[in-house]
């Protein structure tokens, strides 16, 4: 293992967020109760993705200015550990919301009508669906160079497709998502509660410090594999 | 020494929100506070800090593991 530093620090922080986000205490709300605590487990997968996909336009972007095939390596696996998280976001998302939007007078059939409607779910299913199809355009081209160099000009649109999808519609239509009219939620300091952030952010870190961790993983997994095309 | 006095004023006063806060939310949001009472609480917290150290471990172990594999690709 080496440069460990970084991931003892995300273990510690980890075991602090599941130790201090079951016990802590947080503001009780109308509605949520007790669920507010997934705050730090299912918002910190969108914080996660989100960096990861930024990085991944980095190298994407320095891929095309070197050409060099180990960015292209780079660029993709930051990806595809990005869309992990979203799904891992998306789900526990549906989750969460069928227990505190879902009006519990109306069968869970008739308000799946009002939740399927949210813009902020078709906008973070487009999102995902985008970066879906840049793993489809990877595997279907064979060429190597002319992959690296595809996808990288896609990797950069479907970058830019995020803020549409995920920023930016959905805080222009009414949402039942936190974040309609005062921008982000969690980001936001009158908003978020004290003794939230004092876990949020730890966790944050944690989980993005994990996310990096998998990729750097794969990243050398896969170097290893395509060593013969590097040198 | 003033900015020591200064302090000592303000810590009361930050200790007098804290308790503001617990009596402005109200009790009349049901929340999990018999699991809290009965310390049923820290059966759950054992049980997912332990598939967490589970699944960090098994990290840990392919990071070791691809760690050799370069060493053996290398060497």
């Amino acid at each position: 293992m080496h440069k460990s530093w970084w991931k003892i620090l995300c273990v510690l922080l980890l075991l602090y967020t599941f130790i201090g986000g079951f016990l802590m205490d947080v503001p009780r709300l109308p509605a949520l109760s007790e669920t507010i605590r997934n705050l730090y487990f299912h918002v910190c997968m969108w914080f996660c993705m989100m960096i990861l996909f930024t990085v991944s336009v980095v190298y994407a972007i320095r891929y095309l200015r070197t050409n060099k095939l180990t960015d292209d390596i780079y660029s993709r696996q930051f990806a595809a550990v990005g869309i992990v998280f979203g799904v891992l976001g998306y789900a526990t998302g549906a989750i969460w919301m069928s227990y505190t939007w879902a009006d519990p007078n109306n069968s869970s059939f008739q308000s799946f009508n009002a939740v399927a409607r949210e813009p902020k779910l078709i906008g973070a299913a487009i999102a995902l669906l985008i970066y879906f199809a840049y793993m489809v355009l990877r595997d279907s081209i064979s060429d190597i160079d002319k992959r690296a160099r595809i996808t990288a000009v896609y990797n950069i649109f479907a970058f830019a497709l995020l803020f549409p999808t995920i920023w930016i519609i959905p805080r222009l239509l009414p949402s039942l998502h936190p974040g309609g009219e005062n921008g982000n939620p969690a980001l936001d300091f009158k908003d978020i509660d004290n003794r939230m952030r004092l876990v949020f952010y730890p966790a944050v870190i944690g989980w993005t410090l994990l996310g990096v961790w998998i990729t750097s993983l794969k990243i050398r997994l896969n170097l290893l594999k395509e060593k013969r095309f590097l040198q | 020494m003033r900015k020591l006095k200064s302090l000592f004023t303000f810590i009361p006063l930050f200790l007098l929100t804290q308790i503001s806060y617990a009596q402005n939310d109200g009790d009349k949001v049901e929340m999990a506070d018999t699991m809290r009472s009965n310390g049923r609480i820290y059966v759950v917290v054992a049980v997912v800090v332990l598939i967490l150290i589970g699944l960090l471990l098994y990290l840990v172990r392919l990071d070791r593991k691809i760690t050799r594999m370069e060493k053996e690709n290398n060497g």
